[in-house]
């Protein structure tokens, strides 16, 4: 006959670990129905938490690649406030200067003029929309971040013709989405006529809203006094940092500080990285709902130990100690509770998944979402469980064998 | 199939100078108003290799005596000694570990888990003395067959007669082969005829070496042991080894004419 060797009729009784994993599913195998319900709440509160973290991941992903694609390596440079508030004002030359830097490779300008446009004459000239007609010096739409949608940009003739390209958003509030041959737009006490319609311009939303006229006609007609108003500059990336420390001093030697001077990539990629209220919306949303779900693991071990008295009397007979029977409850509600947490990540994951797909983004669920989650859920069920199996382990033998 | 498992314990029968076990002067208390006597200055030894009957009106103390046995519950006074062991000495843990490898317990209300098949029921009586679970299903296999019951390990409990299911929980109270089975009631809740079959399933396994003491109330059943302890109001009566009538089992016998031994061959 097959005997337990002597070794094994030590003093204290032992369980093995691959036994407790058994006796943890237990409860969860002959209740699946009951145990499934009580993981919802974890499953929901996690999953929550994961799909708004892993949903901000993903938008920020997909933003931070779309800067990518367009590259960190273009700066601004905007007149700034002078030493007694006026608005200062770029010196003319500060175009060529920039341009001799070492590492610049592209120097384009805009200059602001004072002529609203409209779509025709009979609009009343309060309701400018905001646009006015720009100067743009010619290779504008590769340094300040787009291209031309449709038609083509400005050059050297067109520059000199009442011709003009309408930047995506000013495009669209003119109401212009199509270049019909004749095409044209009022400015103010003349007609322009669009050769050309640009892509949003992610970077330079001044550009998006701007109609641009090359600078020889906005002297000769629309009273431009040439002082350049942006000038869009572009770095080698590896000199980027450099260019940008050194660009008020050579946009304006004597009053550097009058300049602004800035990199649009850097203040979008603290956008994408921006936590929206909305996320501290659902990520409280998750919290409550992971509370609701502690409390109904609590609630199910509470009613799992007062039904398994029996059970737990006939283990005791059997050589539990009140440590493997705290243990076994213990890791149930564990188990319970992890179970759904991992449903919830799953969930989660997969809404991220969808929604990312949709909008051509990458997925990215960061690892602080599933881990937490998963080790949330871990922490929520030891709590929920450990009162139960406290209680579970508290009954005398004797107690725990009275059948009525 | 039980041929050469177990040498009949002859040894154990020489070996009178310990029992296995051994209850001096023990009293139980149960507090409250008014407290409970339900054990009063009660000895009693068991040698390895017996079969004893422990009888009593209701009440009487034999499930506390037996609770007290198994090490499921402490004394208020006297000493009790599983295989040598001072029980009051032991630690919970350790008491635990005692009734894992040396006791094996049998209910009157079966206590099998429902879920589990039957070989896994049984295996799960050496869950707690840290051996796997093949070795585990391999001697309750083996253990069922001794109850006759080889032909149903993967039924479950839900599927057996109650007859069986007190197999069940025979073969899980010796698969461990410990030192002492202490079954409160086996009969208890079952017919007659059944439980006669299972009192000689008792009697074989005692003969195989198993030391086996039966709580009951029921005279009939006590006449077939070859000791008898009488209880009154936590006292022992009387301690003496009877004579099993044969009549007993010859009634026993009578009173199934298919099958003398109601377990033997084919599902009834
Ligand atoms: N946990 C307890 N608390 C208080 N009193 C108890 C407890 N358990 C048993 N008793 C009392 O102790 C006495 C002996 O009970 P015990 O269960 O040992 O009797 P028994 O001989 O097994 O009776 P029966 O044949 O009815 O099972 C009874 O008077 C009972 O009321
Ligand atoms: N639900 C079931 N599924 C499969 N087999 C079953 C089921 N219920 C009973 N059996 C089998 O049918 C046979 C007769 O069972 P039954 O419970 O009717 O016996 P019984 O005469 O009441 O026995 P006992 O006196 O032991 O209670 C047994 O072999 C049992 O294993
Ligand atoms: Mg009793
Ligand atoms: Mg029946």
């Amino acid at each position: 006959m097959i005997a337990i060797s002597p070794q094994s009729r030590s003093a204290a009784a032992r369980l093995r670990p691959a036994d407790l994993a058994r006796l943890a599913a237990v409860g969860l195998r002959t209740r699946k129905l009951r145990a499934a319900l009580s993981a919802l709440g974890i499953a929901i509160g996690v999953g929550a938490i994961v799909a708004v973290l892993g949903l901000s991941s993903s938008s920020a992903a997909g933003l931070n690649a779309e800067i990518a694609a367009l590259g960190t390596n273009l700066l601004t440079v905007q007149a700034g406030q002078s030493f007694t508030g006026a608005t200062a004002e770029l010196p003319l030359a500060a175009p060529g200067m920039i341009a001799r830097l070492p590492g610049v490779y592209e120097v384009q300008t805009t200059a602001q003029t004072s002529v609203n446009v409209y779509r025709s004459p009979v609009i009343p000239s309060v309701n400018t929309n905001a646009l006015t007609v720009d100067a743009s010096t010619l290779n504008l739409p590769a340094a300040s971040g787009t291209s031309v949608a449709q038609g083509e940009y400005l050059n050297a003739a067109t520059a000199n013709e009442p011709d003009c390209v309408l930047g995506a958003a000013a495009a669209q509030l003119l109401g212009i989405d199509k270049i019909f041959p004749g095409e044209r737009v009022w400015a103010g006490n003349t007609w322009l006529y669009v050769v050309g319609i640009l892509k949003p311009d992610v970077l330079s939303p001044d550009v998006d809203s701007s109609v641009l006229v090359g600078y020889p006609f906005a002297d000769k007609y629309l009273g431009l006094n040439g002082y350049p108003t942006t000038i869009y500059v572009k770095a080698v990336d590896s000199q980027v940092n450099r260019v940008y420390n050194l660009l008020a001093a050579q946009s304006n030697p004597e009053n550097p500080s009058e300049v602004d001077v800035s990199q649009p990539s850097s203040a979008l990629v603290a956008q994408a990285d921006a936590k929206s209220a909305f996320n501290t919306l659902f990520l409280g949303l998750g919290a409550v709902a992971l509370l609701v779900g502690a409390i109904g693991v609590a609630n199910i071990m509470v009613i799992s130990v007062l039904e398994r008295r029996s059970e737990i009397g006939l283990r005791r007979a059997l050589g539990a100690t009140r440590a493997h029977i705290r243990i076994q409850f213990l890791s149930e509600a564990i188990l319970l509770a992890v179970i759904g947490g991992a449903a919830g990540v799953l969930a989660g994951s997969l809404a991220t998944a969808i929604y990312a797909h949709g909008r051509g983004w990458q997925t990215v669920i960061p690892a602080q979402a599933w881990a937490g989650g998963i080790a949330a859920a871990l922490v929520i069920g030891a709590i929920a469980g450990l009162w139960p199996a406290l209680r579970a382990a508290r009954m005398s033998p004797t107690q725990a064998l009275w059948t009525i | 199939m039980s041929a050469g498992t177990v040498t009949v314990s002859a040894a154990g029968l020489a070996e009178s100078a310990s029992p296995v076990l051994e209850l001096t002067e023990v009293t139980k208390v149960y507090p409250g108003t008014p407290p409970v006597h339900a054990l009063r200055d009660v000895s009693v030894r068991v040698q390895a290799g017996e079969l004893v009957a422990i009888l009593g009106p209701s009440g009487s103390g034999k499930t506390t005596l037996l609770h007290l046995a198994g090490t499921l519950d402490r004394a208020t006074s006297g000493q009790v000694l599983v295989t040598g062991l001072d029980v009051a000495r032991l630690s919970d843990r350790q008491l635990a570990g005692l009734r894992a490898s040396s006791v094996g317990f049998v209910f009157q209300q079966f206590f099998l888990a429902e879920h589990e098949t039957v070989l896994d029921n049984v295996a799960d009586a050496m869950l707690y003395a840290g051996v796997s679970q093949a070795t585990r299903r391999a001697i309750a296999a083996e253990a069922l067959a001794r109850v006759r019951l080889g032909h149903k390990l993967t039924a479950r409990p839900t599927q057996l007669s109650g007859g069986e299911r007190q197999r069940v929980a025979i073969a899980r109270a010796v698969a461990g082969s410990p030192a002492i089975v202490l079954a409160d009631e086996p009969t208890g809740n079952l017919d007659q005829h059944t439980g006669a079959a299972i009192l000689d399933l008792l009697e074989e396994l005692n003969r195989l070496g198993t030391t086996i003491v039966v709580v009951t109330h029921d005279q009939a059943v006590a006449g077939r042991m070859r000791r008898e302890v009488r209880m009154l109001d936590g006292r022992i009566v009387s301690d003496a080894a009877s004579q099993p009538a044969p009549s007993a089992a010859a009634a026993a016998a009578a009173a199934s004419p298919v099958a003398p031994h109601p377990w033997d061959g084919e599902p009834r």
